[in-house]
């Protein structure tokens, strides 16, 4: 069963502990001026926004149907069973259509380096495979990201509505956006208005469906289209065969 | 041999030495230095135009080669070559430009080995490997002509139909790929261009623009080359070309009409100033022009209508992969000067190495040969004077 964290923006309280933890998970710098940072970047995986006094957390959102594997040319990104979509630099080429892909803006590139590489929360995947908590889950002071199966998780999320449905929107962001993902999120705002894409503009469409619809006919085009291309290439040149054959007084000007 | 040092060959060292300046911070500094694409625009100019737009430019080798092989189009005979060699050379010059936009281009060929048949890019990647490849073997017969190699041009002769018809499946397939690699942004992407009939619109722009494309390229070498223009064969592809921009512009309105965006696109925005720039060029303009009889009989009135609606076109792949994306985003992106420079280098690489080619190899038929092939009633003393002045301005 595919593994999940839940972000409950009602109990953060801001602190920055999970943007410290993923940093020292992944080895990335962090410091005063990091934390003061408000937007995700190749160095930033995670990020802890304030809005009147009301925080709110971004990160990969791990879909259950992800755009960035699904785009990438040469594989290097794939979803795990156990819920991590993962990235292998070795494969990269360097395009960037997953950065393009991703309805949630989520990889971020290394644009000053030479040799670059896609950035994005990777969901700690040897701590999970592991059996162990993300690394922001577990440092969490207050419970606000959980870490869980997504089932147990999703189950939660509606029991909290249930019991404090003044505190809470009544939804859980990442249930059904583009097919589900492994990221929750509750919250008693819009997710919307920390600059999440909205759930109507998104839709509840698994991002790769819409290539896949096109993607699917090739292998039934290639042959029909050959035969047809061929096909007329073979008439167009009996043709001439034959007026050639017919003593070819004008050879192939008419038809 | 001296060189003369004419405005043209000045121009073309100063974009080369700029292009060269851009190349070296592209490779010593990385993507950030060198271009102003963000986390937030990660396809920048060489996506929208090296790569869209260089591959739509190089279309006319397809459509020429389907008309004259599949339907017989005799006339368009002594296009071919030069068109295969555009299509060969555009080819090669947007491998060049994939090896500057991406940000780890010594591993391109990991393409080869770890592929995904799920993404659209891999496809178009391994469309424009094998449809380079064999670009290759249907220019390959310049080059042995060149030097009398009989035996190997027999070979090729042999499989001929066999390129052609790969060359045209694999052209469709990629030429409409291309345009399906937006389809996974229906979110990010403007409604004015993104559509689920996108891979159509593609295809469908890419003939036009390779009909227009031929015609500018005879006209072009024609000029440079001072030879006669043939017109019959230009007014061809005008004709052609006037039946591609009516389907081209059909199926736009049809795809607006169905998901009845009709009444947002004639309302004033930023999309839409781009979006009438756009169809003003690629279909107004042009379809106007060839309407008119003496348009379509005059050389120069050919060369100008294509040249707008190249422009046209050429602005559609721009809007759909830069302008789609700025509301989405929320800035505009402008191009640093060293992106626009290594463009305009692979530009001006183009225009040579073609200039090369026609000198030195038998792209264009002999005079003689070319006048046993036109019509009598050819009116050559016209032609002959159109290209005069033509040149003069
Ligand atoms: S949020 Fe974006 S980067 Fe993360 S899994 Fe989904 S598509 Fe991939
Ligand atoms: S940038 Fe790398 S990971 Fe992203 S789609 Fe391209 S090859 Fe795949
Ligand atoms: S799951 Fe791991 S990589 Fe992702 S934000 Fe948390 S600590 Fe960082």
């Amino acid at each position: 069963m595919s593994k999940a964290l839940l972000y409950d923006a009602t109990m953060c309280i801001g602190c920055k502990q999970c943007e410290a933890a993923c940093a020292q998970q992944n080895k990335l710098p962090y410091d005063d001026r990091v934390a003061a940072e408000s937007v995700q970047s190749e160095h930033k995986y995670t990020v802890v926004m304030t809005k009147d006094d009301k925080f709110m957390r971004r990160l990969c959102m791990h879909c259950e149907r992800p755009a960035c594997a699904s785009v990438c040319p040469v594989g290097a990104f794939h979803k795990t069973k156990e819920g991590p979509v993962v990235y292998d630099v070795w494969k990269c080429i360097g395009c960037r259509y997953c950065m393009v892909a991703c309805a949630f803006a989520q990889p971020k590139y290394e644009w000053g380096s030479l040799n670059p590489r896609v950035r994005k929360c990777i969901m700690c995947p040897d701590r999970v495979v592991a059996g162990k908590q993300t690394a922001c889950a577990e440092i969490c002071p207050t419970g606000a990201t959980k870490f869980g199966d997504r089932d147990d998780l999703i189950k939660e999320a509606q029991d909290r509505i249930r019991d404090n449905p003044s505190n809470y929107q009544p939804r859980i962001y990442g249930l059904h956006e583009v097919g589900g993902t492994c990221v929750l999120i509750l919250s008693g705002m819009n997710v919307e208005e920390y600059g999440y894409p909205a759930s109507a503009k998104i839709g509840d469409t698994p991002m790769p469906e819409y290539t896949g619809r096109v993607m699917e006919k090739i292998p039934d085009f290639i042959p029909v289209w050959s035969l047809v291309l061929g096909g007329i290439y073979w008439i167009s040149h009996r043709r001439e065969e034959v007026a050639a054959a017919e003593g070819g007084e004008k050879n192939g000007s008419k038809r | 041999m001296k060189i003369k040092l004419t405005f043209w060959r000045v121009v073309f060292l100063l974009i080369m030495a700029m292009g060269l300046y851009s190349t070296f911070v592209r490779y010593f500094y990385g993507l950030g230095a060198v271009s102003n694409m963000t986390d937030q625009f990660p396809w920048g100019l060489w996506i929208g135009f090296d790569c869209l737009c260089g591959v739509m430019l190089a279309a006319g080798g397809f459509c020429v080669i389907g008309a004259v092989y599949l339907f017989n189009v005799e006339r368009l005979h002594s296009v071919v070559r030069p068109a295969v060699l555009t299509a060969f050379l555009g080819y090669l010059l947007f491998i060049v430009g994939l090896l500057f936009d991406l940000g780890r281009p010594w591993y391109i060929w990991h393409q080869l080995i770890y592929m995904n048949p799920h993404s659209v890019m891999f496809e178009v990647g391994m469309c424009v490997i094998a449809y380079t490849t064999v670009l290759f073997f249907e220019f390959l017969p310049n080059v042995l002509e060149r030097f009398n190699l009989k035996t190997p041009i027999k070979w090729i002769n042999k499989i001929y139909a066999v390129l052609v018809v790969l060359g045209i499946l694999l052209s469709t397939l990629h030429q409409s790929s291309l345009g399906s690699l937006y389809l996974i942004m229906p979110s990010k992407l403007h409604p004015f261009w993104y559509t689920p009939a996108l891979p159509f619109l593609f295809f469908g722009s890419a003939i036009a623009v390779g009909l227009a494309m031929t015609i500018f390229e005879s006209t072009q070498s024609a000029k440079a080359l001072g030879r006669h223009l043939e017109l019959p064969v230009l007014v061809e592809l005008g004709g052609a070309l006037l039946v591609a921009l009516w389907v081209n512009a059909l199926l736009r309105f049809e795809d607006y009409v169905h998901r009845g965006m009709l009444g947002q696109i004639i309302k004033p925005s930023y999309e839409a100033y781009f979006l009438w720039l756009e169809l003003t060029l690629a279909f107004v303009i042009p379809i106007t022009m060839l309407s008119f009889k003496k348009v379509r009989l005059s050389p120069q009135g050919l060369y100008l209508a294509s040249v707008i609606s190249l422009l046209g076109f050429i602005t559609n792949r721009l809007n759909v992969s830069l302008t789609g994306f700025e509301t989405y985003v929320g800035h505009h992106y402008m191009p640093k000067w060293t992106e626009f420079s290594v463009t305009l280098m692979i530009i001006a690489m183009g225009f040579a190495l073609f200039g090369v080619a026609v000198k030195y190899l038998p792209i264009f038929p002999e005079e003689e040969r070319a006048v046993k092939r036109s019509l009598p009633s050819e009116p050559e003393p016209e032609v002959a004077t159109a290209v005069l002045s033509h040149a003069g301005d």
